[in-house]
Order: C-alpha cells, then sequence, then structure tokens
C-alpha cells in the first residue's frame, strides 16, 4: 500500500504545478477537482480498508472531486469567463517559485521532528508543498475564482496532512469539516456572481473601496 | 439538554425557510433569543451539567461565562431586528432570519464544544452563516465587505485546522489512542511532543486570532463591521469575538496543561500590545463612525489578551472585560445603526447633533462610548482598572506605560469623533427616522446591564470569574 500512496502523493504534487501555470481557468478546477479526487483515495491507501477509511474516502470524492468543482464551473459559467489575465507575477516566475517552493518542503520535513514510521514518507512533506502553493495562488491571482481555488488547494493540504491522525478525527467531524468546505464555496461562488454583476469584472483588485 | 440549546435555533432557522409571513418570522428571532436565554439560564443553574470527561460538549466556567453573554446579547439584538427588519421590508428577510438563527446555533456549539475538531466546525460555520449578514445590504461596498471577510477568515480557520491536527500529532506515538478531546488533551500534560505542541498553538493563535481580530490579522474587521447592519456588526463585535476567544483561550489552556503557560501568555501579551496600539492609531481622525467602532473592537480585543497575557488579577480582569465589551458593543454598534439611519450616513461629515435629532440613541450612543473608554461608573471602567493593577501586581511597568498611553489616545480620538457627531446643531433639517421603541429598548437594556456591572458584581458572577480563572491558570 506505501507504493501506491507515494504514487498519488506525486500525482498531487504535480497538479499542483500544472495549476500555477495554467491560465485557463476551467482547466484549472479541473486540475483542482483531480487533485481532491486523488487525496480522497489516500485514507484507504495509508491505512487500508475499514469502515471509517472507506466513508471517508467516499465523503471527500464526493466532496473535493464532484460537488465542488460543480459549484465552480457552474459560477465561471455564469459569470463568462476564461482566462486569468495577468496575474501579480507571471506564470514561468511563479513556477519557479512552486518549485523552491517544494524542494524547501522536502528538505524542511529532514528537519521536523517526526515520529519513526513517518521519516521518509511523502506525506509531510507534500502537504506542505500543497499547503504553499495554496498561499501562492491565493497571493499572486486577481480573478476572485483563482483565490477560491487557492483557498481549496490550501485545504487540500491540510487534509494530508490530516491523513495521518485519521484515527484521531471522528468521523462525524469529519464529514462536518467537509460540508463546511462544500457550503463555504457555495457562499463563494455566490458572492463571486454579485460581484461580478456589481462590477461587471471578477478582478478583486477593484475590490479596494474600503480603506482606514 | 445541552443538545436543545444547539438544535433549538435551527429547527427554528428551518420552520422561517418554510414560513410565508414576513411579520411572523422576524418574531422568531426573539422567540429563539428568549428560549436559548432561559434554557441557558436553568442549565447554568442545575449543577450536573458540568462537563463529563471525555463528553463532546459540556459546561465549564469558561464557556458558561461565554455562552451567558453570547445569550442575551443575541435576545437584545433580536428584538432590535424586529422593528429594523419592518423597516427595512423591502429587503425582506428570508435570508436575514434564518442565517441569524444558524448563527446562534453555531456560536451556542462552539461554547459548548469540548472536541477541537467540533471547536473548529462550529467556528468555521459562524463565518458562514455571517457572511450573508453582512452582505445584506448588496452594494458594491458590502460586497467587498463580504468578500474580504469570507476569504480572510477561511483561510484563517483553514490554518486553525492546521493548527489543531499539529496538535494532534504531538499526542501521537504516546502510548494509547490519539484523540483531540479537551479533557484527554489536557490529561496527556507535559508528556506531548513539544516542538510540535509549539507550532500547533501558534497556529491556533493565528487562525483564531484572524477571527478575533487580532492586530496584525484584523484586516477585514473594519470593513465587515463598516458594512454590516447595526444589530450584524452588534452580534459580531460582542459575540463572535468572544466565541473566538473562548477558542483562543482553549489553546492556553492546552499549553497550560502541558507546562508551556509562559510562552502562550507572552504571544497573547505580544499580539496584544499590537493590537492595542495599532487600534489607537487609526481611531485618531476617524471619518467613519462605524470603522471607528471596529477599531475599538480590535483595541478591547488587545486589552483582553493583554490581561490574559499577564494572568493572575489581569485574568480575572480580562474575564470580566470579555463581558463587559460585549453588551457595551451591542448597544454602541444598535444605537450607531439608528443614528446612520436617521442621517442616511455614518460619515462624520454629515453627522453632527445626534442629541437633538435623537435623543436617545444619541444619548446612548454618547453614553457607549463613554463605557466602553473606561469612564466611572460604568463596567469597563472596573475591568480596565483590575486589568491595569495586575499588570502592576506583575510589575511590568513598560507594559503598563504603554497601555495607559494608547487609552488616553483612544479616549481622545474617538471623543473627537463621538462628541461631534452627537453635539452640536444638525446640519440639514431632514431627518428620515424617529427614535422607535423597540430600537432604543435594547440598547438602553444593556447598558444598564453594563452600568450595573460597574457599580457591582454579583457573588455568582464573581465565583464563576474566579473558577474560570483557576481553570485558565491549571499547571501540571
Amino acid at each position: 500500500m506505501h507504493g501506491l500512496s507515494n504514487l498519488l502523493l506525486i500525482m498531487v504534487i504535480l497538479l499542483n504545478f500544472f495549476t500555477l501555470g495554467s491560465s485557463r481557468l476551467g482547466s484549472c478546477i479541473r486540475a483542482v477537482a483531480i487533485q481532491g479526487a486523488l487525496l480522497a483515495l489516500l485514507p484507504v491507501a495509508a491505512h487500508g480498508w475499514s469502515w471509517h477509511t472507506l466513508l471517508l474516502a467516499g465523503g471527500a470524492f464526493a466532496m473535493k472531486g464532484v460537488l465542488i468543482p460543480w459549484v465552480l464551473l457552474r459560477t465561471i459559467r455564469e459569470v463568462r469567463i476564461r482566462r486569468e489575465i495577468e496575474p501579480l507575477i507571471g506564470y514561468i516566475p511563479t513556477m519557479m517559485l512552486g518549485a523552491l517552493i517544494t524542494s524547501g518542503a522536502f528538505i524542511f520535513a529532514d528537519y521536523l521532528p517526526l515520529l519513526p514510521e513517518h521519516h521518509g514518507d511523502l506525506f509531510i512533506p507534500t502537504s506542505l508543498t500543497t499547503l504553499f502553493v495554496g498561499f501562492l495562488l491565493l497571493m499572486t491571482r486577481r480573478k476572485a475564482i483563482t483565490q477560491v481555488l487557492g483557498y481549496l488547494v490550501l485545504e487540500n493540504g491540510i487534509f494530508i496532512f490530516g491523513i495521518l491522525l485519521a484515527e484521531a478525527m471522528p468521523m462525524m467531524v469529519e464529514a462536518g469539516v467537509l460540508l463546511d468546505l462544500l457550503v463555504g464555496v457555495f457562499v463563494m461562488g455566490i458572492v463571486m456572481n454579485q460581484i461580478n454583476r456589481e462590477f461587471s469584472t471578477l478582478n478583486t483588485e477593484r475590490l479596494s473601496a474600503l480603506k482606514g | 439538554m445541552l443538545t436543545l440549546l444547539v438544535v433549538l435555533p435551527l429547527v427554528l432557522a428551518v420552520v422561517s425557510v418554510f414560513c410565508p409571513w414576513h411579520r411572523f418570522r422576524s418574531w422568531l428571532l426573539p422567540t429563539a433569543g428568549a428560549l436559548h436565554l432561559a434554557l441557558a439560564c436553568r442549565l447554568v443553574m442545575d449543577q450536573h451539567h458540568a462537563a463529563r470527561p471525555g463528553a463532546w460538549i459540556g459546561l465549564d466556567p469558561l464557556s458558561t461565562l461565554v455562552l451567558l453573554v453570547t445569550s442575551l446579547l443575541f435576545l437584545g439584538c433580536a428584538v432590535y431586528a424586529v422593528e429594523y427588519l419592518e423597516i427595512r421590508r423591502e429587503r425582506g428577510n428570508r435570508i436575514m432570519v434564518p442565517c441569524l438563527l444558524v448563527f446562534l446555533s453555531a456560536m451556542t456549539l462552539a461554547v459548548l464544544a469540548r472536541h477541537l475538531g467540533l471547536l473548529w466546525f462550529a467556528v468555521e460555520s459562524t463565518t458562514i452563516a455571517s457572511a450573508p449578514l453582512i452582505f445584506y445590504n448588496r452594494n458594491a461596498l458590502s460586497i467587498e465587505a463580504t468578500w474580504k471577510y469570507l476569504l480572510i477568515c477561511s483561510v484563517g480557520i483553514a490554518l486553525a485546522l492546521l493548527g489543531i491536527l499539529f496538535i494532534g500529532y504531538a499526542a501521537l506515538g504516546r502510548g494509547g489512542p490519539v484523540s483531540l478531546q479537551l479533557d484527554d488533551l489536557l490529561r496527556m500534560g507535559p508528556q506531548v511532543q513539544r516542538p510540535w505542541l509549539h507550532m500547533g498553538f501558534v497556529f491556533l493563535l493565528v487562525g483564531f486570532g484572524t477571527k478575533v481580530g487580532l492586530a496584525p490579522l484584523h484586516t477585514w474587521k473594519p470593513d465587515a463591521y463598516g458594512e454590516a447592519p447595526g444589530l450584524v456588526g452588534a452580534l459580531l463585535a460582542g459575540g463572535l469575538t468572544s466565541v473566538a476567544f473562548l477558542a483562543v483561550l482553549r489553546s492556553v489552556q492546552i499549553m497550560g496543561a502541558a507546562g508551556d503557560l509562559e510562552m502562550a501568555r507572552q504571544a497573547l501579551l505580544g499580539m496584544g500590545l499590537l493590537s492595542l496600539v495599532l487600534a489607537a492609531v487609526c481611531m485618531v481622525r476617524q471619518p467613519d463612525f462605524k470603522r471607528m467602532l471596529a477599531y475599538s473592537s480590535v483595541e478591547h480585543m488587545g486589552i483582553l489578551a493583554i490581561g490574559f497575557g499577564i494572568g493572575g488579577l489581569a485574568a480575572f480582569g480580562a474575564l470580566l472585560h470579555l463581558v463587559n465589551n460585549a453588551l457595551a458593543k451591542g448597544c454602541l454598534f444598535m444605537t450607531a445603526g439608528n443614528i446612520q439611519r436617521a442621517f442616511a450616513s455614518k460619515k462624520m461629515s454629515m453627522v453632527r447633533g445626534a442629541i437633538s435629532v435623537l435623543p436617545l440613541s444619541g444619548g446612548l450612543f454618547l453614553a457607549g462610548f463613554l463605557a466602553i473608554t473606561g469612564t466611572p461608573p460604568f463596567g469597563p471602567f472596573l475591568s480596565e482598572f483590575t486589568i491595569l493593577r495586575g499588570i502592576v501586581d506583575a510589575e511590568r511597568f513598560g507594559v503598563m506605560v504603554l497601555v495607559l498611553a494608547a487609552l488616553a489616545t483612544v479616549f481622545i480620538g474617538m471623543g473627537a469623533t463621538v462628541l461631534s457627531a452627537t453635539q452640536g446643531e444638525p446640519a440639514n433639517a431632514e431627518v428620515h427616522y424617529r427614535d422607535r421603541f423597540l430600537l432604543v429598548g435594547p440598547p438602553l437594556f444593556l447598558m444598564l446591564v453594563v452600568l450595573f456591572l460597574g457599580v457591582y458584581i454579583p457573588p455568582p458572577l464573581r465565583h464563576l470569574l474566579q473558577s474560570a480563572v483557576e481553570l485558565l491558570e491549571a499547571t501540571p
């Protein structure tokens, strides 16, 4: 099972780079959806079959892989936007930053006081990488929708770390966390619609009237 | 019975979604508020509802205090809301009422939660439930405020989840199953892995600190409070901040149990001082009185953090201040809403002579200003004085000087704004609204409670505060 989870985690890292480098919003959303769906397989790959892991995997797959991307795709259809225009930092520099972050996370994870069974695992470095890539998206992109994607990637990073503690998190709480995520993205979708109606754009730099 | 406290507002929220009558829906709010307060009082009286070790929800002195404060504040805001929603009939209350009720339910759950995962879920739910409330006016500015609030708080809370996981990891591999239940974590005490615990604490402080609005994580606060309707501002500044502060205190408890109370206090003290000074600077010459109140909220969260950061007598004062601040902020935001409605503006250039136009709201706003800046005989004077005495007892004179200077700056800055808004002659004779009983009664009542707490602290409350402080200072 170890090999399978490592394979999944490497694919998660590759999808991070895809999200950083792509300007088409539709494919960004799909990449994050695939990332979520792959993550949903991780609890089973890491902890084996049990009711708990199966339910967690099913719930995560439904939320991260299907429902949330559906909400986002519907939003970009309604507000008719396709592309991210001119991010604050260009695509190539963000990719470079992503590469730096990834290697930094792998080096940093070696210094962490991990339990013996987690040494040499990909879980913690991947979790840190995904977390920081989420932050990078949040900071460098101007469209409201890419910021939401950044938030989702950040949440994915936390989810990877959470898998290490799957037995400490009761099922009810995990379900609640996923539900909060879905409802949160749904509300963000509604607000994005309103932003678009009011400002005729989804660029958040127009949201700068409140100061002082 | 405790579950009922969480479920009751949810049931009423469902009723309000399916109820076709505007006025009936509005009246559901005070109904929920009154039932909630009555039930909370009953449960608090009954000693055997105290938290059983291992339970997911339960009452301890800390949560009892915050529960009673939020419940009382919600009742006040709910009564105010009836008349407010009548005035804003064209805007409707189909979204407002269910969201307020879900918000109450989520706040209650966050207060009662004794499992860190559950606590996280409840706090995140308050963010989502309150976003539509800030959005109520649906203009460009409120959209901007809602977007910032949603994104900043969601990201902040996500970091808090990471902090919770780090604390779980700190307890991992120390024999026995890992649990994120508060009592289990407290019992683990010093056995946890220090580096992970410290990292977890920092992330929890940043995460829940965003929700509290401690500087430098307060950036959403002036926007959200400034653009939200007055009663929503009251609930956010009085209720939600107290609830989020309780979450921060939970992480302090865990640090204390592991023997690292001093480190947690240092962090709180640093953030508290930064908040206080930053808020004081921003409040001078603030042209918008609702934003001024938001910075005042940052300031008072800073005072709370300083109080808990010093500990001992100052922590006692800080707990008392949490109560006073919540009730006084409720009064201030509701009356600020009334003044804004009468003048159709919240800018200082437009608002003059509120007392002559709205004698009650204007007077209460002025009284609220005197109360919140720590003028005797109101409650905040007593609590701030207790915190200052605690600082002197701890011989932290540098902190003392800084706090006094900031408080004086705040008094002058806020005073200039409030006095010019309430005194003098109104610039134009046209007035949109007059005082109405339901719009003035609740803030008046909250103000009287604040006044009462400044004169006399009932022995049960004193006892409750004392045992809450003991809970916070428990070390291995």
